[in-house]
């Protein structure tokens, strides 16, 4: 009796920690989006303006993160460019999200060739290194933070549209889909009311999981030079500007780094712990 | 008695990894109005996959249904959930029956709503159901997880009623439930029954509730009907071989 008392204490303890982390991950997400929605208003310097004769000055007085090689502020042009990589990973998972669930919905709900066909094509993605392939498309589109979303779009939505297929294919088979058909319900509504809320859980879960996976992707794609065009201030940019100096001035590239590294452990966190909280089966473990 | 419903020749056959498995084998029957209609048979035999050709869930690759006289096979779209509103099904397992993330209430109406019954009269109805099953009012807000399997399948039978349908195809709806449990289900269909002049097939492997319950029994064996009869006449006087062997086993 004793020992199953404090092993029940325990667990509830575990869930509490859970609930906790959750919501200061959650408050600290929250402020890195409030820094990157106002980012126009809280910046001290102007992230764009040119001052040579300040170039390359060192963290601290003035500058606290020190200048870029045009003398620009780097403080500024962090939060700035924070903007520019957060809103383009959002919409990214967004974008991934939205077109590999509605794929994901029609293979598995519709199966036999409409299936099969689209099934090999996101094989196909699938078996193409990532990287590789979204640099091939951002090179033919061009630079531009669009493009580079497109290009990370067209290979990563087949991970939503297996996970949707893969539910919808055991959904459709339960009996509570042929009891909404019995009671008359059409196709369209058994997909948004019965099937699409009894997915949206893991799909959402991933959708989390993989804001910091693009994030890292865009930056990635912006260090080749294939996504966002300077002067625009974007971290992966930015990192790449500064990879010269990285002996002689090392904050140029550092201050976006950190950036990077933080904002990706933050949203890959609160990931990992949404998913702790919306599966209960995680808990007893 | 006229004919309400009537089976002809109906076949399907499933294919695993290729090889072709009959589950329904050329089968006849019909069912009378009012009457209660009992389809027996060991797992496997193809009790439940007539059941879902009835209800169009599966389509058979020959024969023809008749309800009313009318060919129901291959209907589509507006007829198709006409027909639903005279043929409903009470499943085997009661909790898988309903959405997860709907409450019982929401599962009852929905019939009713998708067949143009306004809101709040679907409300009311819905209430009124949940009383004539039994359960009292505060279950139309209830989850499925929140309730246990005789409730749930209250609430299946009273989702079943909900558009007066004629006939009620119950797949196994007592054999998920314990044994206090189904005497009460199969009361409460009996009575609703009686009510309301409602058809039943009632499919199931428990002789004894068979012979309780129903008019006529088909034996079901290897996707066949080899039997047919009154409950009483099968039971003393099996004239199969695998009917002596499935009132053996009981008795």
């Amino acid at each position: 009796m004793e020992t199953s008392k404090v092993t029940i204490r325990q667990q509830k303890i575990k869930k509490d920690f859970t609930k906790q982390k959750c919501i200061v991950l959650t408050v600290l997400v929250g402020i890195v989006l409030l820094m990157a929605i106002f980012a126009e208003y809280i910046v001290p310097y102007d992230p764009y303006a040119q001052d040579l004769s300040n170039a390359l000055q060192p963290p601290g007085g003035a500058h606290l993160l020190g200048t870029d090689r045009y003398g620009r502020d780097m403080l500024s042009r962090v939060i700035m460019g924070g903007q520019t990589t957060i809103f383009s990973s959002l919409l990214l998972v967004v974008i991934i999200m939205v077109v590999g669930t509605l794929i994901g919905i029609i293979c598995g709900y519709s199966g036999g060739k409409i299936d099969t066909v689209l099934m090999r094509i996101s094989d196909i993605f699938l078996a193409f290194p990532g990287m590789v392939f979204a640099i091939a498309v951002a090179g033919v589109t061009g630079g531009g933070v669009i493009n580079a979303v497109v290009a990370l779009a067209c290979i990563s939505w087949p991970k939503f549209a297996r996970i949707a297929r893969s539910q919808v294919m055991t959904l459709k088979q339960s009996s509570f889909v042929a009891a909404a058909r019995l009671s008359g319900s059409g196709t369209c509504k058994i997909i948004f009311k019965h099937m699409l809320p009894n997915i949206a859980g893991p799909i959402l879960i991933t959708g989390v999981l993989d804001i910091g996976t693009m994030m890292m992707e865009i930056a990635g794609l912006s260090f080749l030079g294939l996504g966002a065009v300077p002067p625009i201030a974007e971290w992966g940019s930015m990192m790449s500007n500064g990879r010269s100096m990285l002996q002689t001035s090392p904050w140029v590239i550092l201050a976006p780094g950190f950036a990077i590294f933080i904002t990706v452990m933050l949203f890959n966190l609160l990931g990992d712990t949404v998913r702790d909280v919306m599966d209960p089966r995680r808990n007893k473990k | 008695m006229e004919k309400i419903l009537e089976v002809k020749n109906l076949k399907k056959t499933f294919y695993k990894n290729k090889a072709a498995f009959m589950a329904v084998n050329n089968i006849s029957f019909h069912m009378k109005k009012g009457e209660c209609l009992g389809l027996v048979g060991e797992s496997g035999c193809g009790k439940s996959t007539t059941a879902k050709l009835i209800t169009h869930l599966v389509t058979p690759d020959s024969g023809s249904i008749l309800l009313n006289g009318e060919e129901i096979l291959g209907i589509k779209g507006k007829r198709r959930k006409q027909f639903y509103a005279d043929v409903q099904m009470v499943f085997q397992t009661p909790q898988d029956s309903f959405d997860p993330r709907c409450t019982l209430g929401d599962g009852i109406m929905e019939s009713m709503i998708n067949h143009g019954v306004k809101r709040r009269e679907a409300k009311q109805k819905m209430l009124e159901l949940l009383r004539m099953v039994e359960l009292s009012q505060e279950y139309a807000e209830r989850y499925p997880h929140q309730v246990s399997g005789g409730q749930c399948q209250r609430a299946a039978i009273a989702r079943a009623l909900a558009i007066d349908p004629q006939i009620i195809i119950c797949d196994e709806a007592t054999s998920a439930l314990d044994v206090t449990v189904q005497a009460q289900i199969v009361e409460l269909l009996r009575k609703l029954q009686r009510e309301m002049g409602l058809s039943l097939l009632l499919i199931c492997h428990d002789l004894a509730l068979v012979q309780e319950m129903c008019d006529r029994v088909l034996v079901m064996y290897q996707g066949s009907i080899v039997e047919e009869g009154t409950p009483d006449e099968i039971i003393k006087n099996p004239q199969q071989e695998y009917t002596k062997i499935l009132i053996d086993s009981v008795f």
